[in-house]
């Protein structure tokens, strides 16, 4: 056993853990931390994507062990006072996720981007979000989603709006 | 827009309900369920196709540290039967047993031997290595014709045959003699692979036994919450009023999850030993040998036309692979396809011949359209053909071909009752969007520049079946069930609306579209109706979510139930206002007596009236509920015309999508936003096929393409942008006039790729190339076509 000391969403943890546990399951079966998912077992498909000292990691591809004395930060963390980021509205907004299993990874994944790089074009969007797979969306809405924020078009009042319909 | 327009919920793009949950992480997935005293379960799989299990012992693993128990398949058959199949399609069809943990023999790939029970999930998977197993190698079974030889080996010895049935449909004139009066017979051979769904969440089951009562709660990431519980309490015994069968939050299911699965009844027989929880979560690369697969067909297509064009038979001869063992539905998956190979077409005799074939490879079920896609696969690539054989443009091939649309309701040659379509409007609408005349200019000069870099045009016009289904075709076709779906209204005292429905969402976004409906017919606002399902005790009744049924069928339910609310509250309304219930008007929400408008009461006051009950009329019962058991009338029939235009690169066989434009008549839009999605969604799946997806085996039955590294799921950077369009053409077989959209891009997408990709390499002397179509493939086909040409003018 191994002892670590992390920051998860803003509160500080002491744990002794052992050294093969990965990041994802300390969050999830540790701390019941369970917003980030788990969709695959060889770092392919992003779901468990969350962000280890501001940049965006797979956790499913770190140890538990490497986060220590870190600051980790998952979906869960991203709300402030019940008010959602812009990212997250602009996937409601966009219809960006249908079941919403790779959603967490892939709002994760768009925030790295968008701090590198916060205007992006829409193929710079798709390259960005390669290691993120969705089997839901087509990915089209993902996109114009993470373009929204990039271009400033999540204004809160068009949520309720009826003109969303969108065909190209 | 009108200000009525603006009030009617349905046809308005509402954002989901359902998303607030799921972009903060507040999810309730399978795998995030825990309970104390939780046991893991973890499941030792073979690592061959095909082998004797001569000897086995579980007690090593009972060393290993965390460990609480460990059971062999003989140690579990006592308790377990088989595992079920619902759709016997013959009467004399070889139902193998099928146990969900292997007794003697393993059958494919990761067919489960043992399952090890400890306190979590890494002390499970460390005691499998304990097991100790030999094995006898068996010959593998993987060749669909080989596997018909009177010397094959055999998949289930007892059988005496690979064969699991031979399903016949022949409709119409002769075949043979169609062919006899035909200028042209084409025959070509069509390879569906198999594809692997990769639903994003893997499958996962927690079973919590209440020993005193015995009882089960059993949650599973499943699509099919009532069937389970059905079939779970028949494969191990407990009554099925002791069931309780919970589809939390679930993410996806393409058809992979409309099963019953071994490792549901085995963590129900777990937790029935060992009074303890139990939970189960398959990894993704266990999941790719544990879950259904979909597809896995050899098609061979006859057709017969005329030199003009037209149309004259249709002979379709299918071998269908079953994998090792017949599940929930896998012989009907191809048999929904057999009535599907007429299209939109009109013909004069139409043959069909099913052979569902036994192999020692992980068994198939539904995938995403299920039968239908590779139908429409068949029909439209064969189309291409005929219009090459002809000279025609493929889309005059198409027009010569198809049901007008005064023609409507029609009589398809397949025996279905298209009730109605406008294939014309369709097809012109996505032309014009595409720009079809201008790539076709563009194309022509390209060729004749010879450009290394190809275009082609790949058009589809696909019609498919939804809303499964009436019941009584469900008796022909020989599925033990029925296909009528459940809603219940319950209107509460304070006004706002439950709504409890049959049908078991997984992404779809019932829950925001049966707001809708009611919110109309109830004229209340969407805000006030809450959606309850997936859970045997909030929902006891339901046929689940499949087959682009759930709007056509359960949204129609919800419809039907809340006119019934409406038709009560009349009756307590016209008792409150002292009027005659046919002097009541109502209009959003209100209740009001003709002709003078103050006499009013909301349909919310008329359900507190009626909760309170001091006043209702004689004999009424004290509630706004309702229940709406809706059995369809007909199948829907969605259609549409898809367009693909590729680049292709004859030198490196690199395909690229160039512009995808889709025009679909899904009936009457409930939601365009959440009909947008559906499409995307499918088409992904569609092009997919098209292009990236197969599971790939060796010569030893070992699936090569066993993790997500190997089997390609398109990323984000790999899809083009799609341009969605509609045509409006409402269904007559249900109240809402809808079609169901959930897996129309799917069946018209891979059609509309290959199409392209052969149309851009036809001029090269390419008449096929097998999907997927990988870089790899396309480059043998042009080459294998210049060699052949190349021999030509040699020999001349």
């Amino acid at each position: 056993m191994t002892h670590i000391s992390v920051t998860v969403d803003g509160t500080a943890y002491e744990d002794e853990v052992e050294p093969r546990l990965l990041l994802v399951h300390y969050l999830r079966d540790r701390l019941g931390l369970t917003g980030t998912p788990i969709g695959c077992d060889t770092s392919n498909c992003g779901a468990c994507t969350v962000e280890l000292d501001g940049a965006s990691v797979k956790s499913c591809t770190v140890l538990a062990v490497q986060a220590d004395g870190g600051e980790v930060t998952t979906v869960q963390g991203l709300a402030r006072d019940g008010e959602w980021t812009e990212l997250q509205r602009a996937f409601h907004e966009r219809h960006a996720l249908q079941c919403g299993y790779c959603t967490p990874g892939m709002i994760m994944a768009a925030r790295d981007l968008l701090r590198e790089n916060p205007h992006p074009g829409s193929d710079e969007v798709r390259k960005a979000l390669e290691g993120n797979l969705c089997r839901c969306t087509g990915y089209q809405n993902i996109v114009r989603a993470v373009l929204a924020v990039a271009e400033g078009e999540t204004a809160a009042g068009e949520r309720t709006g009826s003109a969303q319909e969108v065909t190209a | 827009m009108t200000d009525q327009a603006v009030e009617r919920e349905v046809g308005r793009a509402r954002l989901r309900k359902e998303d607030a949950r799921l972009i903060t992480g507040q999810t309730n997935w399978t795998d995030n369920i825990t309970v104390t005293g939780l046991l893991h379960l973890a499941v030792l799989r073979s690592p061959m196709a095909h082998a004797r299990i001569e000897h086995i012992d579980v007690s090593p693993a009972l060393e290993r540290p965390g460990v609480v128990a460990a059971f062999s398949g003989r140690d579990l058959a006592g308790g377990l039967g088989s595992l079920p199949c619902a759709w016997p399609v013959t009467e004399d069809m070889v139902l193998p047993d099928h146990p969900p943990v292997a007794v003697d023999e393993v059958r494919h790939a990761g067919d489960p031997v043992a399952v090890v029970v400890a306190r979590d999930r890494y002390a499970a998977a460390d005691a499998l290595e304990a097991v100790e197993v030999d094995y006898e190698p068996l010959p593998p079974v993987l060749d669909l014709e080989e596997a018909l030889a009177d010397d094959s080996p055999l998949v289930h010895a007892d059988k005496g045959t690979n064969r699991a049935y031979v399903w016949p449909l022949r409709t119409g004139e002769d075949f043979e003699a169609v062919k006899q009066r035909a200028d042209i017979v084409l025959h070509r051979r069509y390879r569906q692979q198999r594809l692997i769904p990769n639903a994003m969440e893997p499958r996962a089951v927690v079973v919590t036994p209440l020993a005193a009562s015995g009882e089960f709660t059993v949650y599973s990431a499943t699509q099919i919450p009532h069937i389970l519980r059905i079939m779970l309490s028949v494969v191990t015994g407990v009554p099925e009023h002791k069931l309780r069968v919970i589809a939390p939050d679930v993410g996806g299911g393409f058809g992979s999850k409309l099963q019953v699965y071994g490792e549901e009844a085995i963590a129900v027989e777990v937790a029935r030993r060992l009074g303890r929880p139990v939970k189960w979560t398959e990894s993704r690369s266990e999941g790719y040998l544990a879950t259904h697969h979909g597809r896995g067909m050899i098609q061979d297509i006859e057709i017969a036309a005329t030199r003009e064009g037209r149309l004259l038979g249709l002979k379709v001869d299918l071998i269908a692979d079953m994998g090792a063992y017949l599940m929930l539905v896998t012989p009907g998956i191809p048999i929904l396809g057999a009535f599907m190979y007429p299209g939109i077409y009109k013909m004069d005799s139409y043959e069909f011949n099913c052979t569902g074939v036994f192999t020692t490879r992980t068994p198939t079920d539904a995938y995403r359209g299920a039968g239908r896609p590779e139908a429409t696969y068949a029909i439209e690539r064969a189309m291409d053909e005929l219009a090459a054989e002809v000279g025609l443009d493929p889309v005059e091939v198409r027009r010569r071909n198809w049901i007008r649309h005064e023609e409507f309701p029609y009589a398809s040659i397949a025996g279905l009752t298209y009730d109605s379509g406008n294939y014309e409007a369709a097809t012109e609408k996505a032309l014009a969007l595409f720009g079809y005349d201008d790539l076709r200019a563009e194309q022509q000069q390209r060729n004749e520049r010879g450009d290394g870099v190809r275009l082609g045009i790949g058009v589809s016009t696909y019609t498919e079946m939804c809303g499964l289904a009436p019941s009584r075709v469900l008796r022909d076709l020989r599925y033990s069930a029925g296909g009528w779906e459940a809603a219940s209204i319950r209107m509460l005292p304070t006004g706002k609306v439950e709504v409890v429905t049959g049908t078991s969402p997984h992404g779809q976004g019932h829950v925001t579209c049966w707001s809708q409906i009611a919110a109309d017919v109830l004229g209340v606002p969407f805000e006030d109706v809450e959606v309850l399902h997936g859970d045997t005790l909030a929902a006891p009744q339901g046929m689940d979510t499949y087959g682009s049924r759930s709007l056509v069928v359960g949204g129609s339910a919800v419809h039907r139930a809340a006119e019934k609310v409406v038709d009560k509250a009349r009756k307590v309304a016209a008792h409150l206002l002292e009027a005659s219930e046919d002097d009541l008007e109502f209009k959003g929400g209100v209740f009001s007596v003709k002709g003078s408008p103050e006499a009013r009461r909301t349909i919310q006051e008329v359900a507190f009236e009626t909760f309170t009950s001091h006043d209702v009329p004689d004999g009424m019962e004290p509630t706004l509920n309702s229940e709406y058991l809706l059995d369809p009338e007909n199948f829907s029939y969605p259609h549409g015309t898809h367009l693909c235009a590729v680049e292709v690169d004859t030198e490196t066989g690199q395909t690229r999508i160039r512009s995808y434009v889709c025009v679909d008549d899904v009936g009457r839009v409930i939601n365009p936003v959440i009909v947008e999605g559906q499409v995307h969604g499918g088409l992904a799946q569609g092009i997919a096929q098209a292009l990236y997806e197969e599971a790939v085996y060796d010569a030893e039955g070992n699936l090569v393409s066993g993790t997500m590294a190997d089997y390609l799921v398109p990323s984000a950077a790999d899809l083009p942008d799609f341009v969605t369009d509609r045509t409006e053409t409402p269904a007559v077989s249900n109240p809402l006039g809808a079609k169901g959209v959930g897996e129309a891009g799917t069946i018209a997408s891979t059609p509309a790729v290959v199409n392209a990709i052969v149309d851009a390499l036809r001029p090269l002397g390419v008449h096929d190339v097998r999907m997927p179509c990988t870089p790899e493939r396309v480059w043998e086909a042009v080459r294998s076509a210049q060699a052949r040409s190349a021999r030509k003018e040699a020999s001349a």
